[in-house]
């Protein structure tokens, strides 16, 4: 069924259909959309969940936890600061192999206070075990949820979805919402190898010695790595479903082209409009719409950029004291590639919710073009100074 | 009234890693007496995650889940709704902290859980300071104690948070004080939280012979000379109002009895003893109106 519906408001009816046994959030804008439907829908029968309405989102992230470690299938969603507050907890849910699904809306950071876009909320937790999935659309945002199931329940890693503030969460988009008959078939009931039982009791989580504790951090990796062909598979399979086929990166007239644009989220949307003018201005370029940011697609970026005459990555964050982030992984990504290495071009741009408009990513493209190599490390697009 | 017989079986191992006299430890034993195989526990950062043993081990024949330190009540919580969710209707999940979990860092997510009423049982091995990380001050850490961050010439100058108050201010079926010294009542309070509905919290008084530098065969006796000398009263509230005492002392011993046997009061002068007294007396004072109030 197709509805036109908010960003959130896909997050909901992705764990609707999802079918999550658990949910525990707290509110902030711009997340709290989503809680409010699953409210809703929690409390006129249309979803089964337990809500637990906790008092902090570090309670979110832990009740989610126990929730999950009993055997449930569990859902939380949240936002900025309180992705922070939750930080902790997402060592936990990852560390304990937990398969939770978390929607974040990417927020930017206080202070100054601000409730609009950017991305450095969920990248300052890229090295917590959590895979993370950066949507364009809420089409993708809904079946993110649904496919973020799929593969954490065979992985044992939990899964971010995370949309743009406002740019996703607030804006209301044409949305095929599936029959949750055709998603049970595509996403089969939680079964855990090893859950909370009180027929096989076991002690989760104790205190390792040096002698044991980097083997768990090895197998965390491992299953990183196995997540990249589980998330090609399950989203080729998703695509045979329902229509709409997911990968790790999303390539836009890329073949031929001499200049590649790299960026995520909704700023690879609106960049998809600024790939078409140019082509029809006769200009090679093409998008690298980068989805899955953790696990990193290293060797398919390498395969679409590898040997381009050029690469312009557009960063909505800045790792401070270095670079935007997603420009210091694709450049950490070519450090050992044999082949002819292109010239990268790292921007900063829109920042704390300022826009990025084709005109932006225009101007962008047209500083690039026109230079041989980049004057420094970070190209700040749009600052007044 | 029935004779009181403590079940039989074991379901904690003698192969635990407590210190000798652990209160702590004893406590887990009786509260697994009672409450059976039926049960799962969430323990955050304390020393029953020491206790328990390393990975692979467990010292407890029941699922456990080590939480982090501030969010015992809540992984509990969280745990039961998964169970709920799942159809598992019949299994008791009890949150195991110690007073550092529950007093300070944890403080949050248990007033959370009571507000909600969340059906779990929160216990409290209360030892009076963060022995596990080397005997630090805590807010359930006594008027005059020595502690490591409390040195002898500088000993905790504000008393002992009142837990059992504040939770009482939330309305909660029930919240109960319980000593190691008193298995009895001890045992009975476990039984009434587990046929209870609801947020039930239990603080139990449990010396630590290392952190209160006295010899381990102390532990038992000073767990007693607290409640005969009226420092830790023995009492319970049901639904926020109707209070109880479960052990009346007619004829409270001085406190000095209970100060003296203790390393972490050796620095106490007469003086100093006037002045617990004095707090002592008050605090009882006060907690006899309520009992008479309200019963």
């Amino acid at each position: 069924m197709k509805k036109v519906i908010l960003g959130d408001h896909a997050v909901s009816y992705g764990a609707l259909l999802s079918r999550v046994q658990t949910i525990a959030a707290y509110p902030i804008t711009p997340q709290t959309l989503i809680i409010e439907r699953l409210s809703e829908m929690t409390a006129n029968g249309e979803s089964n969940a337990i809500f637990t309405k906790v008092e902090s989102e570090h309670s979110a992230m832990a009740s989610t936890v126990g929730s999950s470690a009993s055997g449930a299938r569990a859902f939380t969603a949240t936002s900025s600061q309180g992705l922070a507050l939750m930080h902790e907890m997402l060592h936990w849910a990852a560390g304990a192999r937990l398969p939770i699904v978390m929607a974040n809306v990417n927020r930017a950071m206080a202070p100054g206070w601000t409730i609009w876009t950017d991305q450095n909320d969920s990248l300052s937790a890229r090295d917590t075990g959590w895979m993370q999935i950066y949507c364009q659309n809420n089409q993708e945002v809904l079946d993110s949820i649904i496919l973020g199931y799929k593969v954490s329940e065979q992985v044992n890693l939990p899964t971010m979805v995370i949309l743009d503030a406002f740019f996703l969460s607030h804006t209301a988009e044409g949305v095929d919402i599936p029959d949750i008959k055709e998603v049970d078939k595509f996403l089969p009931p939680y079964k855990p190898e090893i859950k909370m039982d009180i027929n096989d009791p076991r002690s989760f989580g104790a205190l390792t010695s040096p002698d044991v504790y980097m083997e768990f951090r090895y197998k965390m990796q491992e299953s990183m790595d196995k997540a990249k062909e589980v998330i090609t598979r399950e989203g080729k399979e998703f695509g045979k479903m329902f229509g709409r086929k997911y990968g790790l990166v999303e390539e836009y007239r890329t073949e031929d082209a001499d200049t590649i644009l790299v960026a995520s989220a909704t700023v690879a949307s609106t960049a998809r409009a600024v790939i078409d003018e140019m082509r029809e201005a006769g200009q090679k370029v093409g998008l690298l719409r980068i989805r899955v940011f953790r696990p990193f697609p290293t060797e398919e970026i390498v395969r679409v950029i590898g040997g381009k005459k050029k690469v312009i990555v557009i960063d909505r964050n800045i790792s401070f004291g270095k670079t935007g982030i997603f420009f210091d992984e694709v450049k950490g990504a070519f450090y050992n590639y044999t082949g002819n290495k292109p010239p990268m071009f790292g921007y900063i741009a829109g920042l704390g919710g300022r826009d990025v408009t084709p005109k932006v990513i225009r101007e962008i493209m047209d500083d690039a073009i026109k230079k041989d190599k980049p004057e420094s490390e970070i190209l700040w697009k749009g600052v007044k100074l | 009234m029935s004779k009181l017989t403590i079940p039989k079986e074991e379901i904690m191992s003698s192969g635990h890693l407590a210190c000798q006299g652990c209160a702590g430890a004893l406590a887990m034993r009786y509260m697994l007496k009672v409450f059976g195989r039926k049960t799962m526990l969430a323990i955050p950062a304390c020393c029953w995650s020491v206790i328990d043993g390393p990975w692979p081990y467990s010292a407890v024949s029941v699922p456990l889940f080590h939480t982090a330190f501030e969010t015992a009540a809540i992984a509990a919580s969280g745990l039961k709704a998964g169970l709920v969710a799942q159809g598992i209707d019949d299994v008791n999940v009890v949150a195991w902290a110690g007073d550092g979990g529950t007093f300070d860092i944890g403080f949050q997510a248990i007033s959370g859980a009571a507000e909600r009423n969340d059906n779990i049982l929160y216990v409290v091995y209360d030892n009076e300071a963060y022995m596990n990380t080397g005997i630090q001050r805590s807010s359930a850490t006594p008027y005059g104690a020595w502690t490591t961050t409390t040195p002898a010439n500088h000993p905790k100058d504000r008393p002992k948070k009142d837990l059992v108050e504040i939770l009482a201010a939330h309305r909660i079926p029930f919240v109960a004080t319980a000593s190691v010294a008193y298995p009895e009542d001890l045992i009975k309070k476990f039984e009434k939280a587990k046929n209870t509905k609801g947020f039930k919290l239990i603080h139990i008084f449990a010396p630590c012979p290392t952190g209160w530098k006295m010899p381990p065969e102390l532990s038992i006796e000073s767990a007693r000379l607290a409640v005969q000398t009226r420092v830790f009263p023995i009492y319970e509230v049901e639904n926020g109002v109707h209070y109880k005492l479960n052990i009346n002392v007619k004829n409270p011993k001085p406190v000095g009895e209970y100060l003296k046997i203790q390393g972490r009061f050796r620095h106490l002068k007469e003086d100093d003893y006037k002045v617990i007294q004095g707090n002592v007396d008050r605090e009882w004072k006060l907690l006899m109106r309520k009992v008479e109030t309200f019963k």
